[in-house]
């Protein structure tokens, strides 16, 4: 099996790359062990919150030169960043995902528990606050589903009164979410949205809170309306003549699965190849080139191409695994950054910065991985299973993901 | 030392990080809430049954052993094969007449081969099928496959058998209940096919039903020892005459290779790499050079690709639909891989009909969407449900590929 490009890993380093690719003609396959971490999405993307000695940051183009090698934007950039994230949004666009947010200046949104959080881009779903105690209402109806325990009323409106925002709560029983609860563990938001791919489901989900409704100022709800598509959301809004703010749920996500549905479904229509449920388990590597991958299903049927780029994510998605001494990447035995002293690397105060977080891939400054310290020529990895960086510290982990996807992409694009 | 690793069971639950994406991709949840979904049926219900098999639930009938839970699974979890190997261990309800018949595929066949026009008849007949429907509680919806007057073997012995002998190359060809029974023209396409390839197709000595329909009624023992019968014979030709064993259905050889060993165990890891789909064999010919196909230049057709559940387990369906695509007259498009809601026998059983429309009908949707010439698949089950709730004709690629076929090119261009 021949492609210009096989990207190992389909979460958004993955995908991103692909579609960069596919877009410009390149044909590409994505080998993907699963579904990605897209389905715990919030709905947003950070760049850069806070610099690794903890400085918060409020424009993040403002801060990037603060940053050192190895940290993947060094790498990068601020100028290519600055560039890749007007096109990342179009990009987006294109596959049918609307985003917004500005690189010279984060915004917050609301975290599943009701505090807002710093962000770069976030989805047009969800409310946006500029500032973080600049609240658009000043009463508000929180409304729920009973059985369903992933949308914690009671956090939230902890959170929105200590801004003086008036919380009422209310549950609404619907007889076609009630026969979800039939089994109380499939009470999930993935099962109520689909419920809601009928207009006459939000139809009488609008009826029915409307008694709760007449003297707020907007309603506040769990992130389940629109798992294939946007509409159900623009139908909903379109009914209530109140603000609609929708906040993300406990996994699954939501609006994540939708985004990760859009991207896979626009690189297929792009002419890209998406081998779900398969896993790169070795490659043929002569001296500093990979010549062949293998994978689980199709065992000896090798997968060739020109390049190979490693988004097999962190820790998480087994991109990186952890021995009790070591750190090792298990497709092409890559070099990996690690501290060799295990009590390292990890604080017990676990709101701490912990050091595993920023345990990856070394690379080159091009994002050329590296095996027993020889560059392999025709291999990148991108994404969150690079080192340089602490994606929960530093709040840059989609941000990493999607400039390293662009920048080795367009690496790709200038070679040929 | 990790002891982790020497605390992995068989089905390996315990990789199970709780993350809910299969409960999204299960086609039963939203159709059926009796089905408690399979991360509570799989993984977390194992913990509860190893303590105590009281905690068995009956509920667990409604998997369709679709397998796309595990194709989903980040963390390489055999969701679907914890709940069929429950199914298999803790239920004690013995199957009733309508299923032990429903999955003796090859039994009845042999029944009802000598009479087909008589039985063909008399399947299609309202009366028959009202009693079929009250009686034995198979839907009246349903219209059985057409049983052939002549069985694929006893053709294959009179009138194929002698000719393949005179080929250099030769592979062994495990045939099915469907292809002996109700369909032996695609047993002849295959042979046209590999015919034109070089190759010679022989039997396997005595086939049997692969087990499909006897695993998911509940007849285990049956099942093992038909596979294991298969698994000895299909030895015989992997082993002692070093031929390959091919097949034209995907749920056959999916069970022959991954069930057989996951829920009968059933060792079969010496043969298990020589067992494969037709369209993969050739697709490994074509991709090592070793083989060129030759098309007709008057194939002109628009065809729909559906991927069956096992294929998308088995990531296979690039195998068929790059053979599909090198035809130069087709218009190819794929179909969003989905369960067609029959799922072999399920679909067939009166109380699970309307689950079984209900998967299918975006499927069926998007087919006349798409409007095609014919739908195309590698499985027969998916072949029934969308010729029984759509107005189009099905066809397994193999036939297509032996009715688009060049053969004297072929034979010249490779010079056979």
């Amino acid at each position: 099996m021949k492609f210009d490009t096989i990207i190992i890993g389909g979460g958004l380093a993955g995908l991103v790359a692909g579609i960069r690719l596919q877009e410009k003609g390149r044909q590409c396959a994505i080998v993907s062990t699963g579904q990605s971490a897209l389905h715990f999405s919030s709905g947003s993307f950070d760049l850069l919150g806070k610099l690794p000695d903890g400085t918060e940051v409020d424009n993040p183009m403002g801060m990037m030169n603060r940053l050192d090698a190895p940290h993947p934007y060094s790498y990068i950039g601020s100028e290519a960043i600055a560039v890749y994230a007007d096109e990342f949004s179009e990009m987006m666009k294109r596959a049918g995902v609307n985003l917004v947010g500005n690189v010279s200046q984060n915004h917050y949104h609301f975290t599943p528990m009701g505090s807002v959080k710093k962000t770069w881009l976030t989805l047009k779903d969800f409310t946006i606050l500029d500032r973080p105690d600049n609240f658009p209402w000043k009463s508000v109806a929180i409304i729920n589903f009973p059985g369903f325990l992933d949308f914690y009323t009671k956090f939230i409106a902890d959170e929105l009164e200590k801004h003086d925002v008036k919380c009422k709560l209310s549950l609404v029983k619907l007889p076609f979410i009630e026969k979800i609860r039939t089994n109380p563990t499939e009470m999930r938001s993935a099962n109520i949205a689909k419920t809601f791919e009928k207009e006459e489901n939000i139809d009488a989900f609008v009826e029915a809170v409307s008694p709760y409704i007449k003297d707020v100022e907007a309603i506040v709800v769990p992130a389940v309306f629109g798992i294939y598509s946007d509409k159900p959301l623009l139908y909903l809004k379109s009914k209530l003549n109140k603000d609609v703010c929708t906040i993300a749920t406990m996994p699954p996500s939501v609006p994540g699965i939708r985004m990760q549905q859009q991207l896979i479904h626009y690189f297929i229509r792009q002419g890209g190849t998406f081998m779900l449920g398969d896993t790169v388990e070795r490659a043929d590597i002569e001296k500093d080139e990979v010549k062949a991958v293998y994978t689980a299903n199709h065992s000896d049927i090798k997968m060739t191409a020109d390049n190979y780029i490693l988004a097999s994510g962190s820790f998480f998605s087994r991109g990186i695994i952890a021995r009790p001494d070591s750190v090792y990447e298990p497709v092409f035995d890559l070099d990996v950054f690690y501290d060799t002293d295990r009590s390292h690397w990890y604080d017990t105060d676990v709101f701490a910065p912990q050091k595993y977080m920023s345990f990856g891939v070394i690379t080159t400054p091009d994002f050329h991985a590296i095996r027993k310290h020889v560059t392999i020529t025709n291999l990148y990895a991108i994404g969150s299973i690079l080192s340089g960086h602490n994606a929960l510290h530093e709040g840059c982990g989609g941000g990493v993901s999607i400039m390293s996807a662009m920048h080795v992409a367009d690496n790709l694009l200038k070679n040929k | 030392m990790n002891l982790q690793q020497y605390n992995i069971s068989e089905n390996n639950f315990e990789q199970c990080i709780k993350c809910t994406v299969c409960t999204v991709y299960c086609p039963v949840i939203p159709i059926n809430s009796n089905f408690p979904g399979p991360k509570h049926a799989g993984p977390d219900g194992e913990r509860f049954r190893l303590k105590d098999p009281d905690f068995y639930d009956k509920s667990l009938k409604y998997c369709l052993n679709c397998k796309r839970c595990e194709v989903a699974c980040p963390s390489g979890v055999k969701i679907g094969d914890i709940i069929q190997s429950a199914r298999i261990k803790y239920n004690t309800a013995s199957p009733k007449l309508r299923d032990i018949l429903l999955a003796n595929t090859d039994f009845v066949g042999t029944l009802s081969t000598p009479f087909a026009p008589v039985v063909n008849m008399a399947l299609g007949l309202k009366p028959v099928k009202l009693v079929m429907d009250s009686v034995l509680k198979i839907d009246h919806h349903r219209t059985f496959p057409r049983y052939s007057s002549q069985t694929f073997e006893s053709w294959y012995r009179k009138n194929a058998e002698e000719e393949q002998k005179k080929f250099p190359r030769h592979i062994s060809y495990f045939h099915g209940c469907y292809v002996n029974y109700n369909y032996p023209q695609l047993g002849k396409d295959l042979i046209k096919i590999m015919n034109a390839a070089g190759y010679g197709v022989h039997l396997l000595n005595k086939e049997k039903c692969c087990g499909v329909p006897l695993i998911s009624n509940g007849l285990i023992k049956q099942a093992t020892s038909q596979g294991q019968h298969n698994i000895d014979v299909i030895r015989e030709a992997v082993v002692d005459k070093n031929m390959t064993v091919v097949g034209t259905s995907s749920s056959c050889m999916f069970t022959l290779r991954e069930e057989y060993p996951h829920l009968l165990h059933i060792d079969n890891s010496d043969v298990h790499d020589r067992v494969e789909l037709a369209t993969r064999f050739l697709f490994r010919l074509i991709d090592n050079g070793d083989l060129k196909l030759v098309f007709r230049k008057d194939y002109k057709k628009r065809i729909a690709y559906h991927t069956p559940c096992h294929m998308e387990r088995l990531g296979w369906a690039i195998y068929s639909t790059s053979l599909l695509r090198m035809i130069p007259g087709l218009e190819f498009i794929m179909l969003d891989s989905q369960c067609c809601g029959i799922a072999g026998t399920y679909g067939f059983k009166k109380e699970n009909y309307a689950t079984s429309q209900g998967i299918g009908a975006s499927l069926f949707k998007q087919i006349a969407d798409v409007n095609p010439d014919f739908v195309a698949t590698d499985c027969e089950t998916c072949k029934w449900q969308i010729e029984m709730s759509t107005p189009y004709k099905v066809m397994n690629p193999i036939s297509i590929l032996a009715e688009a076929l060049d053969v004297e090119a072929i034979q010249k261009i490779n010079r056979l």
